[in-house]
């Protein structure tokens, strides 16, 4: 066969369609991606500089003075105090989730009776305005970490579990019957096929955990104890540095983003190794 | 059961020579559709039976029936003369829709059957790489199913079923996700692979040519529910070639009496 490049969209298109001709035109005129992308992200630094030196708002720091600000905090030690009393929770958090949710998601998707017992309280705990459930937490388990740690799951175990559930529900009924017919067993059924087909929606909901664990650190220490990331944003406004609560805000912006592209890669490197070849080179 | 003591014993004759034999196979699915009415059948061996008729009729029910994937509301299936309701090392499906692995490469998806029985990984990539050979994908063992053509896929298809190296090979519509030149290649492909490995193959079409061309036995069904409404046997003992097959009187007679049996179903 002959090496044609082939991308997301024309991934699933079979060989001998003629979509070759399309994306050398495409790539000749609109040249690479990643281009598109830096102007895109310079547009909105551009136009974030511009309307913060018009001002726009005395409380609106321009996109120079937030880098500034930015530099400065990493510099004299204030993101590393934060993040050590941000992360800790947040971390233990998530753990607890992809390995109790993930589990119980999958469960949920294999047994009937369990999934009757667990799907009303989890679309109600979707659907819940989480944050007025985190006073009460507070009255429970007081200021420290232990009430960080429950927001962060709160925020995040529905969206991994139910995530996991429709993954393993959404098996391909035909791969099962052609593992049946192999005289596959059902654990083999659930390792070989259910498990793998399940990945990309697991991986999915994991993703979302983790921005919904994100979500509620920073609500935590917004809301229960002033400490951590929540503290120098909550401190930073009321001293009136704007800037600096901007890159505050910035910083975990960039790191909640760092850390969902760095699992999308893990994930597809492991489990999608298929994903993979639908990008690049094809032999 | 008050059948006559002479015709029980006729059965137990069949059923043993035959390679299967369908007995009173009836199917209603749960939620209502009566697929199939009392169907009687034996597929001998070594030949070659298609399944004909309508789409809709109950042909994938009936060989899913057979392949032990469904269990029949009534009516038993018989393989190699012993009562069959589960899948069985004897038997391999194709499927319709492949039912490849998508994240699973060619040499992986072919050599599954042996992974499922627990060979060891060198020694089923050994024997898939035979198969492999044998349907034309060496090339492609590391192609993921996304990369490959409907044919392609769908000769992965039947080396992953060839691998466990069952006796009788059931495929559902082998050929209807390929076009017309692909299809007859793949025709012709299987009838040589089908000469050194003497199977007893049944499958699935709603083409009167590709029955007539391929098998020996031809089940024509009734729209639903299926009930079987003539055998015809379409063996043409030729040593002709493909395309003086097709030019054939008996093949062009055939054609037409199975297409003056089945015009009747068409409103
Ligand atoms: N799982 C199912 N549940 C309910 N009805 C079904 C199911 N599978 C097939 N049927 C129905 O049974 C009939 C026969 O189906 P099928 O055996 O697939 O027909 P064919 O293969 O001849 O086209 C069709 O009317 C189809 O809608
Ligand atoms: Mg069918």
């Amino acid at each position: 066969m002959k090496t044609r490049k082939t991308d997301k969209t024309v991934g699933t298109s079979q060989i001998g369609s003629g979509t070759k001709t399309d994306r050398s035109f495409a790539s000749v005129v609109l040249g690479p991606v990643w281009l598109w992308q830096l102007l895109s992200l310079c547009t909105v630094f551009g136009i974030w500089e511009i309307a913060g030196r018009i001002p726009i708002s005395l409380a609106f720091p321009s996109f120079t003075a937030t880098c500034a600000a930015f530099f400065e905090m990493i510099m004299d030690g204030s993101f590393a105090t934060a993040y050590a009393s941000t992360l800790p929770p947040l971390i233990i958090g998530i753990l607890i989730v992809s390995f109790g949710g993930v589990a119980w998601g999958v469960f949920m998707g294999l047994s009937r009776g369990f999934e009757w017992t667990c799907m009303s309280l989890l679309v109600i705990l979707q659907t819940a305005p989480v944050a007025a459930i985190v006073p009460l937490i507070t009255y429970a388990y007081g200021i420290d970490m232990t009430s960080k740690v429950i927001v962060v799951v709160i925020m995040s175990a529905p969206l991994v579990i139910l995530n996991s559930y429709k993954g393993i529900r959404s098996t391909n009924p035909s791969l099962l019957q052609m593992c049946r017919s192999f005289q596959g067993n059902r654990w083999q059924e659930i390792t070989k096929i259910i498990l793998p087909q399940a990945s990309g929606m697991i991986f999915a909901g994991l993703r979302l955990g983790i921005s919904g664990g994100f979500i509620g650190i920073v609500l935590a220490e917004l809301l229960i104890t002033p400490t951590g990331i929540g503290d120098l944003i909550t401190y930073n406004r009321a001293s009136a540095l704007y800037a600096h609560m901007f890159a505050a805000i910035a910083s975990i912006i960039i790191f909640s983003t760092l850390t969902l592209t760095v699992l999308q890669r893990l994930e597809h490197k492991i489990f999608r190794p298929e994903l993979g070849t639908m990008s690049g080179q094809v032999n | 059961m008050d059948a006559p003591m002479a015709m029980i014993e006729k059965n137990q004759d069949t059923r043993e020579t035959a390679a299967v034999t369908v007995e009173g196979i009836s199917m209603h699915y749960p939620g209502g559709v009566h697929a199939l009415e009392d169907i009687c059948l034996s597929i001998p061996r070594g030949k070659m039976t298609a399944f004909l008729g309508p789409s809709g009729c109950g042909k994938t029910t009936l060989l899913k029936i057979i392949a032990g994937l469904l269990e029949p509301s009534s009516g038993d299936v018989f393989v190699n003369g012993k009562k069959t309701t589960a899948p069985g090392p004897e038997r391999a499906f194709v499927f319709q829709d492949f039912a490849l692995l998508p994240w699973a490469n060619v040499l992986r998806n072919v050599a599954f059957g042996l992974e499922l029985r627990g060979r060891k990984k060198g020694e089923r990539e050994e024997i898939a790489r035979k198969f492999i050979a044998q349907t034309g994908l060496t090339g492609f063992e590391h192609h993921y199913p996304h990369q490959l053509s409907g044919g392609m896929r769908q000769r992965a298809g039947l080396a992953r079923a060839l691998v466990i190296n069952a006796e009788i090979l059931l495929m559902d519509e082998p050929f209807s996700a390929v076009d017309e030149q692909m299809r007859r290649k793949l025709q012709e492909d299987l009838l040589s692979l089908l000469a050194v490995e003497n199977k007893t193959v049944i499958f699935v079409t709603h083409s009167i040519e590709e029955a007539v061309y391929l098998a020996d036995q031809t089940v024509i069904l009734s729209p639903r529910p299926g009930r079987i409404a003539k055998i015809v046997s379409t063996d043409l003992h030729s040593d002709l070639t493909p395309d003086q097959i097709r030019r054939d009187r008996r093949y062009l007679d055939m054609v037409d009496e199975i297409w003056g049996g089945l015009k009747q179903y068409l409103e």
